[in-house]
C-alpha cells in the first residue's frame, strides 16, 4: 500500500497493488500488450541485442538502453521482437508502412533526439496519411524515447522537445511522470488507432511508485491533479511533474497550498483540467524542462490567458530551461534544468511570500 | 611506400598516445573523475593514425561517438581534451560538449558527432569548400561500419562522387555497432563494396596495421588533391571496450574472437615490423612511450585541478548575435 501523498490515484482511494520501478512497469506493459494482440510488435536498434547469433548462443544482449525491452525476445521471438541496421528513417518509415498494412508497430527511437534522423517519416507520413487519403486509413504506431537532461548525455542526447510533436497535427504525444502512469498510458497508446509517441524522461526511468495489480489504460488526453491545494496551480509534464510535486510537499511545509496538475498528455491536451484549477487558485506556475520559446509552457500559458484571464490574480508564470541547448559539464546542466528550488521560489515571488 | 623515419616516430607515438589516453580515461571515469559517457576506441589506433599522417591543419576531419583517437591523430591537446572530458572550463570546448563533442577547429577538426552518420556531410561540406576555394586541402569522414546503413551516408558519398570532392570516407569496421554485429546488419561482403553504386574506389585495409593504412590512404588523399575525386576506405578492426564505458560485450561477442583480435594489436605490431626493418631502436620506442605516460598523467592532472566552468557559459554560444537571450524563465 501506498501512502496517501504519494498516491498515484489521488488522496483517499486505496486499491491493491506494488512497488515497481518504472523500467519494469514499462515493460511489464509491453509483455501484456504483445500477449493481448498478435499484430503487436517491437522494433529499433538493439531492442533484444546481439542479433543473428542464436546459434552461438546469444539470444539477448542489452534489450535497448536502460534496458527496456531486455528479456523479451526470449518470450516472443525475433518475429516479435525486431533488430534494425541503423536507419532511424527506414525503419520507422517501414513501421507507418506495416501500420497502414494491418500491424501495430512499438518502435523504439533511443534517445529522444534521434527522432531528428526520421522526422520526415513523423511528419510527413504518420501525421498526414489519414488525412491526405481522406479518412481510408488508421496509422496505430506507438514510437517511444528517452527525453531529457540530467545524466551528462550532452546536447545530442539530452533534448526534451516534444513541442514540436504536439505542434503537428495527426500525432500524439504522451508524457508520463511515474510508474503508475507509464503503465497506463503506454497501455492506451499501444490500443489507440493513432500514431503516439511516448516521451520516457531519463531521470524518471529508474524512480519507483505505486502501481496497481488490475489492468487500466489511462485515456489519451486527460491530466491528473497529484496534488490538491488551494493557493497555486503548478503545471507539471513528465520529469518536471516530480519537480512540482516535491516543491509543492515543501511549500505546504511553509503554508502555501499548491495544487499540482499533470498535464500526461500534451495532445491531445486537458485544457479543462488546468483552467478549472486556475479557477480556483487563481495563479499558476507552468513547469517545462525545455526552451520557452513555442514550447509547451506556452502553449499551456496561451490557453490559459485565452480562456481565464478573468480568474487570474497575477502573472502567468512559466519556469523553463533557458533558449540553449544542453550543456555537458554537470553545474552547467544542473543550472539549465528547472528545479525544486526554481519553483519554490518562483511560486513565493508569485504570491509575495 | 617508403615512409619518412619522423612519419613513423609520429605514427608510434600518435598510437601509444591514444592507447594511454583512452585506458587512463576508463580508469577515471570508474572513479567519477570523468562525467557522462566515454566510448573508447583502445585497438582501432592504427586507423587515424594512418591517414592523419597525411594531413595537415589545412585538412578537415569530421568524427563520432568514437571520436578521442581521431582527435588525437589529428593533433589535439590532450589537456584540453581530457579537461573536456572532465567538464571542466580549460576544455577544448569550455566543458560544453563532454567525450562525444570534442573539436578543435584550429587544427582542421570539425567536431566528434553523436548522432550516427551525422558528421558525414559535413566532411563532404568542408571538401566542397576545398575545391570551392581551391586550398588544395582534403577532408575525411570517419565513421563505423553501423552508420554506413544510415541513408545520410549513402546521400554524402553519392553527392561527393558526382561533385568530385577531395574527401576520404573512412569506415572503421570494428565489426559491431553497439550489441550488432556487422554481419547481422550489413548484407554485403565488404563495406568497401558499398563503393560500387556510387562509382568511386572501395578499398579494403587491415585496420590494425599502421602502415597499411597509411599506404591506402595516402593513394585515397593523392587521388583527392589530384581532383580525382572521393574514396571509401574500409578498415577492418576491433574495439578492445564495450561500446561505452559500462558495457560488457561478451554479452554479444565471444572472449576467443577478442583473443584473435588483441593478437594482432596495432601497437606491437606496429614496433616488429619497424624493428625488424632496422627502422626504429627498442629504446626511441621506450623513450616514446615514457614521454607519453608522463603526458596523459599531466593531461589527467591538468583536467582534475581545472576549474568548473563559469555559471554565465551556460548562456554564451547559442548564437554569434541575438536579441533576446531568454536565459530561462524562472
Ligand atoms: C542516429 C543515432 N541512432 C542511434 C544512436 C545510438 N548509437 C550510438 S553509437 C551506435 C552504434 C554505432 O556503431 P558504429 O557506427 O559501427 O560505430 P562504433 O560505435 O562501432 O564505433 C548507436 C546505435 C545514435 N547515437 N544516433
Ligand atoms: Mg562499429
Amino acid at each position: 500500500m501506498t501512502t496517501a501523498s504519494r498516491n498515484p490515484l489521488g488522496p483517499g482511494t486505496e486499491v491493491p497493488g506494488r512497488e515497481e520501478r518504472y523500467r519494469d512497469a514499462f515493460q511489464r506493459t509491453l509483455r501484456d500488450e504483445l500477449n493481448r494482440d498478435e499484430n503487436v510488435y517491437i522494433i529499433g536498434e538493439d531492442v533484444a541485442g546481439g542479433p543473428g547469433r542464436e546459434d552461438q548462443g546469444i539470444i539477448d544482449s542489452w534489450g535497448g538502453p536502460f534496458a527496456a525491452t531486455k528479456g523479451l525476445i526470449q518470450d516472443f521471438g525475433a518475429r516479435r521482437i525486431v533488430d534494425t541496421p541503423i536507419s532511424e528513417a527506414g525503419f520507422l518509415g517501414a513501421a507507418i508502412g506495416s501500420a497502414l498494412t494491418g500491424l501495430r508497430p512499438v518502435v523504439d527511437l533511443m534517445y529522444f533526439d534521434f527522432i531528428g534522423v526520421a522526422f520526415d517519416q513523423i511528419v510527413s507520413n504518420a501525421s498526414k496519411s489519414r488525412y491526405m487519403f481522406g479518412g481510408q486509413t488508421k496509422i496505430p504506431l506507438t514510437m517511444f524515447a528517452r527525453s531529457g537532461g540530467g545524466t551528462g548525455h550532452a546536447a545530442q542526447h539530452s533534448s526534451n522537445f516534444y513541442s514540436i510533436l504536439a505542434h503537428l497535427p495527426g500525432i500524439k504525444v504522451v508524457v508520463p511522470s511515474d510508474p503508475y502512469s507509464v503503465r497506463g498510458l503506454l497501455a492506451a497508446a499501444i490500443r489507440d488507432d493513432d500514431p503516439v509517441m511516448v516521451c520516457n524522461h531519463k531521470k524518471l526511468i529508474n524512480l519507483t511508485g505505486f502501481v496497481p495489480d488490475e489492468e487500466y489504460t489511462i485515456e489519451l488526453g486527460k491530466g491528473r491533479l497529484t496534488r490538491v491545494g488551494t493557493d497555486v496551480t503548478l503545471v507539471g509534464m513528465s520529469w518536471t511533474t516530480e519537480v512540482c510535486n516535491n516543491a509543492a510537499d515543501r511549500l505546504k511545509e511553509e503554508g502555501i497550498s499548491a495544487e499540482v496538475v499533470d498535464l500526461l498528455s500534451l495532445s491531445p491536451l486537458d485544457e479543462e483540467i488546468f483552467l478549472n484549477s486556475v479557477a480556483k487558485t487563481n495563479k499558476v506556475v507552468i513547469v517545462d524542462e525545455d526552451s520557452p520559446r513555442a514550447s509547451m509552457a506556452s502553449e499551456v500559458a496561451a490557453v490559459i490567458a485565452e480562456k481565464a484571464f478573468d480568474s487570474l490574480d497575477a502573472p502567468i508564470k512559466r519556469v523553463t530551461g533557458p533558449h540553449t541547448p544542453v550543456p555537458y559539464s554537470r553545474d552547467l546542466e544542473n543550472l539549465f534544468l528547472p528545479d525544486e528550488e526554481d519553483v519554490i521560489a518562483t511560486t513565493k515571488k508569485l504570491l509575495g511570500a | 611506400m617508403a615512409v619518412p623515419k619522423e612519419k613513423l616516430s609520429w605514427m608510434y607515438e600518435t598510437m601509444y598516445r591514444i592507447r594511454r589516453f583512452e585506458e587512463r580515461l576508463l580508469e577515471e571515469t570508474a572513479k567519477g573523475n570523468a562525467m557522462g559517457v566515454a566510448h573508447t576506441s583502445d585497438g582501432e589506433e592504427a586507423g587515424p593514425t594512418g591517414i592523419c599522417a597525411h594531413l595537415t591543419d589545412t585538412d578537415w576531419i569530421s568524427s563520432t561517438h568514437r571520436g578521442h583517437g581521431h582527435c588525437i591523430a589529428k593533433g589535439l591537446d590532450t589537456k584540453g581534451m581530457m579537461a573536456e572530458i572532465f567538464g571542466r572550463a580549460t576544455g577544448l570546448c569550455k566543458g560544453k560538449g563532454g567525450s562525444m563533442h570534442i573539436a578543435d577547429f584550429s587544427k582542421g577538426m570539425l567536431g566528434a558527432n553523436a548522432i550516427v552518420g551525422a558528421g558525414i556531410p559535413l566532411a563532404v561540406g568542408a571538401a566542397f569548400t576545398a575545391k570551392y576555394k581551391q586550398t588544395g586541402g582534403v577532408a575525411v569522414a570517419f565513421f563505423g561500419d553501423g552508420a554506413t546503413n544510415q541513408g545520410v551516408f549513402h546521400e554524402s558519398v553519392n553527392l561527393a562522387s558526382v561533385f568530385k570532392l577531395p574527401v576520404i570516407f573512412a569506415c572503421e569496421n570494428n565489426h559491431y555497432a553497439q550489441s550488432t554485429s556487422v554481419e547481422y546488419a550489413v548484407p554485403v561482403k565488404d563495406i568497401a563494396d558499398r563503393a560500387t553504386s556510387y562509382a568511386i574506389p572501395g578499398v579494403v585495409v587491415d585496420g590494425m596495421d599502421a602502415l597499411a593504412v597509411y599506404e591506402a590512404a595516402g593513394e585515397a588523399i593523392a587521388r583527392a588533391r589530384a581532383g580525382e575525386g572521393p574514396t571509401l576506405l574500409e578498415m577492418k578492426t576491433y574495439r578492445y571496450h564495450g561500446h561505452f564505458h559500462a558495457d560488457i560485450p561478451h554479452t554479444y561477442r565471444h572472449q576467443e574472437e577478442e583473443d584473435i583480435w588483441r593478437a594482432k594489436d596495432p601497437i606491437p605490431h606496429f614496433e616488429k615490423t619497424v624493428g625488424e626493418q632496422g627502422l626504429m631502436e627498442d629504446a626511441e620506442f621506450k623513450a616514446i612511450r615514457d614521454a607519453i605516460e608522463t603526458e596523459i598523467e599531466e593531461a589527467v592532472q591538468f583536467a582534475i585541478d581545472s576549474p568548473m566552468p563559469d555559471p554565465s557559459e551556460l548562456y554564451t554560444d547559442v548564437y554569434v548575435n541575438y536579441s533576446n537571450p531568454l536565459q530561462g524563465l524562472r
